[in-house]
């Protein structure tokens, strides 16, 4: 069963956030990461990088597949997980704990408001599958 | 086995340049310019041959058996092609040589021109690409070269859901967009969805025909026509011209371009993964986007054309891959108009025969003649048994695998190729083993989970290789 | 001649399985008024005999390195290749074999290819290399879309003394990608001066190494320049035997070599098929187009290789791959694997040695011919002025000597210039003839 946590907000490309003050923690779903399988590399944002909501913040590769990931909301890079260059498999081992992969000083508030609750995604994720 | 670079010991050399047929004086190459250290093996002549020799027994080609490898036309390489290629008349002559002391060589490329025109039916033809995903390239180069001349906003270019990987790669190297275009139930383009998306913004279309299912698209001629009304062009994917040559010309059907891949069709071989050579055929309103040079004749005389108005420029250093198309040259010479048309004739019967033998035990998502091709899916399988084993298992029985999952539209795709070159008793044999792997799946599945058990290593992690990357031996 | 191996039966046989009449029925979905009626007019078919006379005849129609004494280097180089290089290279598990996408079957050519990376990589000192492009002048178009996308930066500059072939590939791929490509003039003995040239929207700096004309650049001053505006250092690499003997691109700051390797191994063969190869350093690792071998363990943990870092690649990442590139120079980078084997260490070093003597020789004996050279911190070729140079070429080709490339062709200011360059195929007995002939031709 996939693992949807209730105090996150959701996007229709599986990333995730969850904010903290300004800042917003960003990674990919559990139903992300399964259906990626083997992560093996991810591309770390830069630090300061400026974003508009949707538009691509960084890539995650597996053995299959080189996957987008896209902000959720607008905002600036202010940390990127630099475990992940080691471990890259945290993303799948952890995807919502130590597998997040970047914070972002989120620009707009107002954006989360365009984003899935948990309960949304989750109906989100079943009608993907009819 | 041990790598090259752990063989040998200090001092040991198997070439040596004596020094009296050289001048001595050291030439003046200042130290700071200098190397100061070179980690080159040192070993001997014999050792040398051992490892590849070894290397070589490690590997598996066409001569040894049967290539059924969907999409890459590994049909038997003649011998006499080789043998031409290296002739020093073709092997010792430089590019920058005056063209008066290399008309045998132009002379070839001429003709080749003219008949790679004459079997595709177009109005000009470039042999510049290095293989088949160059002519591609060179094919969207062009594409958007004619679209900056004639109508600027012409940006996207449309491709089934079947494609290669290798178009929407093009497109995008061209910085042009990609728009996908389903199919439909029979395999064939999905014609209101081409009707909807081709518009005013719409480059073309790029068309791999036989589609990588191995179908010819029945509505090929609507399709062009869809594309052609709405001011767009038509590109041809060739990499299956195999089911057609000599049968009918991509021209015909009204394709604008087309890129070739020497490779396949002509029997060059595949070296591992190329050398190749691609080339790209063009309707004559195309013709001055080609790249340079072209190879032309004036009174007699071979020459090198490079007075192309409109040309994308240059695409590889001097004239495509030559060594290769010597080999191309000499399989269509030796084949002639009748020999090239049994190509396409017994790749489709051998393809069907194979087709209408397996469908009986696997699925077939498909169930039409198919071209040179055709596509079986995973869906029969039991006891969880994948493509994927199925593909190891093959090794284990001395076959190189079929292509698998491509193209993405079937689900555990196994995509098999036998080309016109094999007999009926090879694909008995291979359409057996087929057979015997599924029962095994039935009865003993872990040992077709657990295959290849007869080769040199088991399964290897991918997942590995591409965490901690190990590019270079240390 | 053909290759079907079927007799009538055979072909009744199977169309009695597959349900049709005919072969021509096979062909139902091709609309009639498509199909060619009276056969293709191309010439009719020849035995083998026969095709081998009428190819071996255009073959003589050609001049070849061995009735020429030739100077022809200018990115395409006539080397020693030993004999095990071709038997090894035609063994047809080798040659007959597709891309190993299939690596436990595919063993033998893997570990081939790993070593190749590995002895592109020492050879021009940098962390890794691909498994081959399709030839220098594409793998260094590819560098710079490399540099492209790394920097996100549009502006390409590159030294006027890069090979004019590779120019022009260069400004075709940058052209379809709309980069601007900025020509540096030469300076000072024929070496490129980028001062001013370079910015911070230069995504990269290309210079060729030793130069087009055959200078050796300083890179350790060009990569430093590179650097401080952020733009990716490049050099092409076209005499990889100059790597016997001179520092590697990789110790001297350069990010990528994007080289021409078919030196090693490779006939000349009137320009193809050659061996491109990128090199580069780790941070670049993702951005490089084409294949790549890595090593791994399998299932019971025994070493393996197998293509790794796939997602780069058109088959996967399709519109977002780096690069288009599928089949690539596997065999030609086999011949090169090999043929650096067979060289070894003190081979190559010789090698390379040689052909630096050779073209000292051929300097001063220019030199005492009142010829003016038209630089002199050189490798293994250099430009020279001769008077009416067009015509005492004409000369000396009747003579048979092809005394090297004209240069005004590329560059119309080089009147009477030409380049001439050296290998160890040049010994000094022929060195000595062509200048008695040149002499005479003057």
């Amino acid at each position: 069963m996939t693992n949807i946590p209730k105090d996150l907000l959701y996007t229709k490309e599986h990333e995730w956030i969850r904010v903290e003050g300004d800042v917003g923690v960003v990674g990919i779903t559990d139903y992300a990461q399964h259906a990626l399988t083997d992560i093996v590399f991810v591309e770390l944002p830069a630090q300061g990088k400026k974003i508009d909501q949707s538009k691509g913040l960084t890539v995650v590769e597996s053995v299959k597949s080189v996957s987008d990931v896209y902000a959720p909301v607008a905002g600036e890079v202010v940390e990127a997980n630099s475990s992940l260059k080691a471990n890259p498999e945290l993303v799948n081992h952890d995807p919502y704990g130590k597998g997040w992969i970047a914070k972002l000083k989120i620009s707009s508030k107002d954006q989360l408001k365009t984003l899935m609750g948990p309960e949304q995604y989750e109906k989100y994720l079943q009608e993907q599958k009819h | 086995m041990k790598t090259i670079f752990e063989n040998g010991g200090e001092g040991r050399a198997a070439v040596q340049f004596s020094d009296d047929q050289y001048p001595t004086e050291a030439p003046k190459i200042e130290d700071r310019f200098r190397r100061k250290n070179l980690k080159i093996p040192e070993v001997s002549e014999i050792e040398v041959v051992r490892h590849y020799t070894t290397l070589s027994k490690r590997n598996y080609g066409v001569d040894l058996g049967f290539y059924p490898l969907g999409s890459c036309t590994m049909k038997y390489n003649p011998k006499v092609n080789e043998d031409m290629a290296k002739l020093e008349g073709f092997t010792n002559i430089h590019p920058m040589q005056p063209e008066e002391l290399s008309q045998g060589a132009l002379q070839m490329l001429f003709e080749l021109q003219e008949m790679m025109k004459e079997i595709t039916g177009f109005d000009a033809f470039s042999l510049q690409p290095a293989a088949g995903a160059h002519g591609e390239l060179v094919g969207v180069m062009m594409i958007k070269a004619y679209f900056q001349k004639h109508d600027k906003k012409r940006k996207k270019i449309l491709i089934p859901d079947s494609a290669h990987g290798t178009n929407p790669a093009s497109v995008t190297l061209c910085g042009l967009e990609t728009q996908e275009v389903k199919s439909d139930g029979n395999g064939n383009v999905d014609l209101n969805d081409l009707r909807q998306k081709m518009n005013d913004e719409t480059a073309g279309l790029m068309l791999t025909n036989p589609n990588t299912l191995g179908l010819f698209d029945q509505n090929i001629i609507e399709i062009c026509k869809i594309v052609h009304e709405k001011g767009g062009l038509v590109y041809c994917d060739g990499a299956n011209l195999n089911a057609m040559v000599g049968v009918t010309k991509p021209r015909d059907a009204g394709f604008d371009i087309m890129h070739v891949n020497f490779h396949k069709t002509f029997s060059t071989p595949h070296g591992c993964g190329g050398p190749g050579a691609g080339g790209v055929g063009v309707v004559g309103k195309l013709a001055s986007f080609l790249p340079k040079p072209m190879v032309n004749q004036t009174n007699g005389m071979y020459h090198l054309d490079y007075n192309i108005p409109d040309s994308i420029g240059k695409v590889k250093s001097y004239y495509g891959n030559f060594g290769v198309l010597v080999k191309a040259y000499t399989y269509i010479r030796a084949l002639g108009p009748d020999g090239l048309k049994r190509v396409g004739q017994n790749a489709v019967l051998n393809a069907n025969y194979m087709r209408v033998k397996l469908m009986k035990h696997f699925d077939l998502p498909y169930k039409r003649i198919c071209q040179h091709e055709f596509v079986i899916s995973d869906r029969n399988m039991p006891n969880g048994v994948t493509t994927m084993d199925l593909a190891k298992r093959l090794l284990d029985y001395g076959y190189h695998s079929p292509t698998i999952y491509f193209p993405l539209i079937v689900h555990g795709a196994i995509m098999i190729e036998p080309t016109e070159t094999e007999t009926r008793e090879t694909m008995d044999s291979f359409i057996e083993t087929m057979l015997k792997i599924l029962q095994e799946a039935q009865t003993t599945p872990e040992l077709v989970k657990g295959a290849p058990h007869t080769l040199p290593v088991k399964r290897l992690d991918g997942v590995k290789a591409a965490r901690e990357p190990v590019l270079t031996a240390r | 001649m053909d290759f079907v191996p079927h007799t009538r039966k055979d072909i009744e046989g199977m169309l009695k399985e597959v349900g049709v009449n005919s072969l021509d029925d096979l062909f139902r979905d091709i609309p009639d008024n498509i199909k060619i009626k009276g056969g293709l007019k191309i010439p009719a078919s020849l035995d083998e005999k026969s095709v081998s006379d009428l190819v071996g005849g255009l073959s003589k129609k050609n001049v070849n390195s061995k009735q020429y004494v030739s100077f022809l280097g200018g990115g395409c180089y006539n080397h020693f290749i030993p004999s095990a290089v071709a038997h090894l290279v035609y063994r047809s598990e080798f040659y007959t074999a597709y891309t190993p996408y299939q690596p436990e079957m595919s063993q033998g050519i893997l570990q081939a290819i790993f070593e190749f990376q590995t002895y592109m990589a020492r050879l021009t000192g940098m962390d890794l290399a691909n498994a081959s492009m399709y030839c220098g002048a594409s793998a260094l178009a590819e560098a710079m879309m490399m540099a492209k996308n790394h920097t996100n930066r549009k502006k390409i500059v590159i030294s006027k003394a890069v090979n004019p072939e590779y120019r022009q590939v260069v400004q075709t791929y940058a052209t379809a990608n709309e980069l601007e490509v900025v020509e540096i003039k030469v300076g000072n003995d024929l070496a490129t001066d980028f001062s001013e040239a370079v910015d911070d929207k230069t995504a990269c700096v290309i210079v060729q190494y030793p130069n087009f004309f055959g200078t050796i650049e300083d890179l350790e001053k060009i990569s430093a320049l590179a650097h401080s505006k952020g733009a990716v250092a490049i050099a092409s690499v076209q005499e990889m035997y100059s790597l016997g003997m001179l520092r590697p691109p990789g110790e001297l700051g350069m990010d990528i070599a994007a080289c021409e390797a078919q030196s090693f191994g490779n006939p000349i063969s009137f320009g193809g098929p050659h061996l491109g190869v990128i090199a580069c350093k780790t941070d670049l690792m993702r951005r490089i187009p084409g294949r790549l071998v890595g090593k791994t363990t399998d299932s019971e943990g025994k070493e393996g290789y197998i293509l790794t870092l796939q997602a780069r690649e058109q088959h996967i990442r399709r519109e977002k791959a780096s690069s288009n590139i599928c089949s690539n120079e596997a065999l030609c980078a086999l011949a090169a694997t090999i043929h650096l084997s067979m060289l070894g260490k003190s081979g190559l070093q010789k090698a390379s040695e040689i052909c630096a003597k050779n073209a000292t020789y051929a300097k001063k004996r220019f030199e005492g011919l009142k010829l003016h050279l038209l630089n002199q911190n050189i490798y293994n070729e250099f430009c020279v002025e001769i008077p009416n140079a067009d015509k005492v070429f004409e000369k000396l080709v009747e003579k048979k000597f092809i005394p090297g490339i004209k240069l005004w062709k590329y560059y119309p200011e080089m009147k009477n210039g030409l380049l001439i360059s050296f290998t160890e195929m040049n010994t000094k007995k022929e060195m000595d003839e062509f200048f008695s002939a040149l002499e005479g031709s003057l």
